[in-house]
């Protein structure tokens, strides 16, 4: 892969909390923050990691870029390619199926009139099926973002999607006040 | 009948706060532990208690507490396993998000013990609202002086941190998850060394699951010797099972180890009998990797003795006849299941989670896949079902990891006690829900 020409730094405060992320880890092992790092990058770049993106991480980390794109082509959660403002996550695992996922499934999919892994045209949402999330009691369910939304029914589903329609900023697992690093 | 030890206060308004905690008592094990004991004695008190990992495998703590090796100027780190993602396992996200505090002030002992001053906890990515959780709670801990510089004036320093998976069950085998902790793919790594002798950063390093920690702060405070006295012979103290399926009352029961699987499934104070007056079917006894078991098997051991939610008597009969207590993955399946289809959703789930690693595992869960999605699509024939019988049987055992035996297991234990649905759906007496929606 071409060295990539558009790196350029995250938002000030971004770079901060992530030098404040690489000290909990022993000196020399600042690889270790590679992960929590990527998900502040993805958080901060529209939900997913561009080359650009995973290069800046590599140059703050002083790691080489493949062993950033290694990585984050192995974790479910980084995406390498753009999704929808609202990514529905819905889980398809065992305890998921017996209380009716799939109907869970097929009714987003004819709602928003596209497939699992398909995003909308307009860029609005992307309907990901994802193994078990570990929320098996409350069956079934689904994940937005950081948000589990657990024992869904129909007109959950249906509130969840009208609710998310409009959203303005790309749904993320974590927001700058996540890590309280300041104790 | 329940038992409380790690729940006790998970209803007290607040309990996720440290005040709240604090006021019912919490904290008073680490104060005893770092102001009365001797890093050793709290090692003893551990071994005494026959406490036994509550992340599936059921080693003995205190033993694999004792393997660690302590090289003089080399730091050792405690690294707590809240990747929690074995199917039907939610156990640990529930302490986490309702007392995080017992999470912290066990690893505040247990650290003490071990002798390690940095320790991490690993949460899986998909827990970033427990995460968050856990960081408020950490803060507070500094600020009320249980971690950071001289805790409680005891001399003893420990830092404690957070640190988010992104998805990826393998990270839930320890070495995958110091791999990952190190900022790398969780491939799994060979063994010996262990961790114990070569783990985070090649120090010595403990990885115990959250359960595990967290049940070492009642061990502390009422003694090794009143917790092994809880349960039922090597099954000491009290488990959290995860219960779910077609069930009237899903949800995290803690147990006192030893109560009838009968009992569990039937009365009011657990799952409450089966949903929809249907009839029981099956049980996956300890999460997705243990073997299936019917009805018949589930309630009593082949001997006709009744089965009960132990470590020993879930194993009875071996794999012939009996399973694994597990991670307490309670998965309850009602008459109407179709465990072809079952079965299908948790090897496409290993498929997607093996590292890709070891051929055996990569190959075998993708033919495994197919072979069942054929077989759900009506177009399998009865030799399918021997190939499947025949490649989980070359996968077993012939992996780096246990994510092959936990890939093999379930597939083996459908065929070993339900054949026969196998066979209807490849002779075509009978039909599944198409695979095809949820590829």
């Amino acid at each position: 892969m071409e060295p990539s020409t558009e790196v350029k730094p995250f938002s000030p405060e971004t770079e901060a909390l992530m030098q404040q992320i690489i000290s909990r880890y022993p000196a020399g092992n600042q690889k270790s923050a590679l992960l929590p790092l990527l998900h502040l990058a993805q958080a901060e770049s529209d939900g997913w990691l561009s080359v650009p993106v995973m290069d800046r991480v590599a140059q703050i980390l002083g790691i080489q870029r493949i062993e950033v794109y290694e990585v984050a082509s192995f974790y479910s959660m980084f995406n390498l390619k753009p999704v929808g403002k609202c990514l529905i996550e819905v889980c398809r695992t065992s305890s998921c199926w017996l209380r009716g996922a799939y109907d869970i499934v097929s009714h987003i999919e004819n709602r928003l009139g596209i497939k699992a892994g398909e995003t909308t045209p307009d860029g609005r949402f992307t309907l990901r099926l994802v193994e078990c999330l570990g929320s098996c009691g409350t069956a079934p369910m689904l994940q937005i973002g950081e948000h589990y939304h657990e024992n869904l029914t129909i007109e959950k589903v249906d509130a969840l999607i009208e609710s998310n329609g409009q959203n303005t900023r790309h749904s993320t697992y974590l927001d700058h006040n996540t890590f309280q690093t300041k104790r | 009948m329940e038992r409380r030890l790690l729940l006790e206060h998970v209803d007290v308004p607040g309990i996720r706060t440290y005040d709240v905690y604090r006021a019912k008592g919490g904290y008073e094990g680490a104060e005893k532990a770092l102001k009365s004991m001797t890093p050793d004695a709290v090692v003893e008190e551990v071994k005494t208690s026959g406490l036994r990992g509550r992340g599936g495998a059921g080693f003995p703590t205190g033993m694999k507490w004792s393997f660690l090796a302590k090289p003089e100027g080399v730091p050792r780190y405690l690294v707590c396993n809240a990747d929690e993602s074995e199917p039907g396992t939610f156990k640990d996200r529930f302490l986490m998000q309702h007392i995080p505090h017992l999470l912290i002030e066990g690893m505040i002992v247990s650290s003490f013990a071990l002798g390690a001053n940095t320790a991490y906890i690993y949460v899986r990515g998909e827990f970033f609202y427990v995460i968050r959780i856990l960081e408020a709670a950490i803060a507070e801990a500094y600020k009320a002086g249980w971690l950071g510089k001289n805790i409680q004036g005891s001399g003893f320093d420990l830092d404690l941190y957070v640190h988010p998976g992104a998805g990826a069950y393998i990270c839930g085998e320890e070495t995958a998850l110091l791999e990952s902790l190190e900022g790398k793919r969780g491939n799994p790594r060979i063994k010996p060394p262990f961790p114990a002798v070569k783990g985070l950063y090649d120090c010595p390093t403990v990885v115990n699951n959250v359960e595990t920690i967290s049940a070492v702060v009642p061990i502390v405070k009422m003694g090794g010797e009143a917790y092994s006295k809880i349960g039922i012979g090597r099954s000491t103290g009290t488990k959290l099972i995860s219960a779910s399926g077609h069930i009237n009352k899903p949800g995290v029961y803690e147990i006192e180890l030893g109560v009838p699987v009968e009992e569990f499934i039937y009365s009011d104070a657990f799952c409450g009998g089966i949903w929809k007056n249907r009839k029981l079917k099956a049980v996956v006894a300890g999460g997705s990797s243990v073997p299936i078991l019917p009805t018949e098997l589930i309630l009593k051991t082949a001997n006709g003795e009744p089965r009960l939610m132990s470590y020993e008597s879930l194993a009875d009969g071996g794999f012939a006849t009996g399973t694994m207590l597990g991670s307490g993955g309670f998965i309850v399946m009602d008459e109407t299941t179709d465990i072809v289809h079952n079965l299908y959703t948790f090897t496409r789930f290993y498929r997607h989670e093996s590292c890709g690693q070891c051929s055996p595992c990569r190959e075998g869960t993708a033919w495994m896949e197919k072979i069942l999605h054929k077989i759900l699509n009506g177009q399998g024939t009865k030799s399918d079902v021997d190939l499947l019988w025949d490649i989980q049987r070359k996968i077993e055992g012939n992996t780096i990891c246990p994510l092959g035996d936990a890939a093999a297991w379930p597939v083996a234990s459908a065929i070993r006690h339900f054949r026969h649905e196998f066979e209807a759906l490849v002779t075509g007496s009978k039909t599944s829900q198409p695979a095809d929606i949820a590829v």
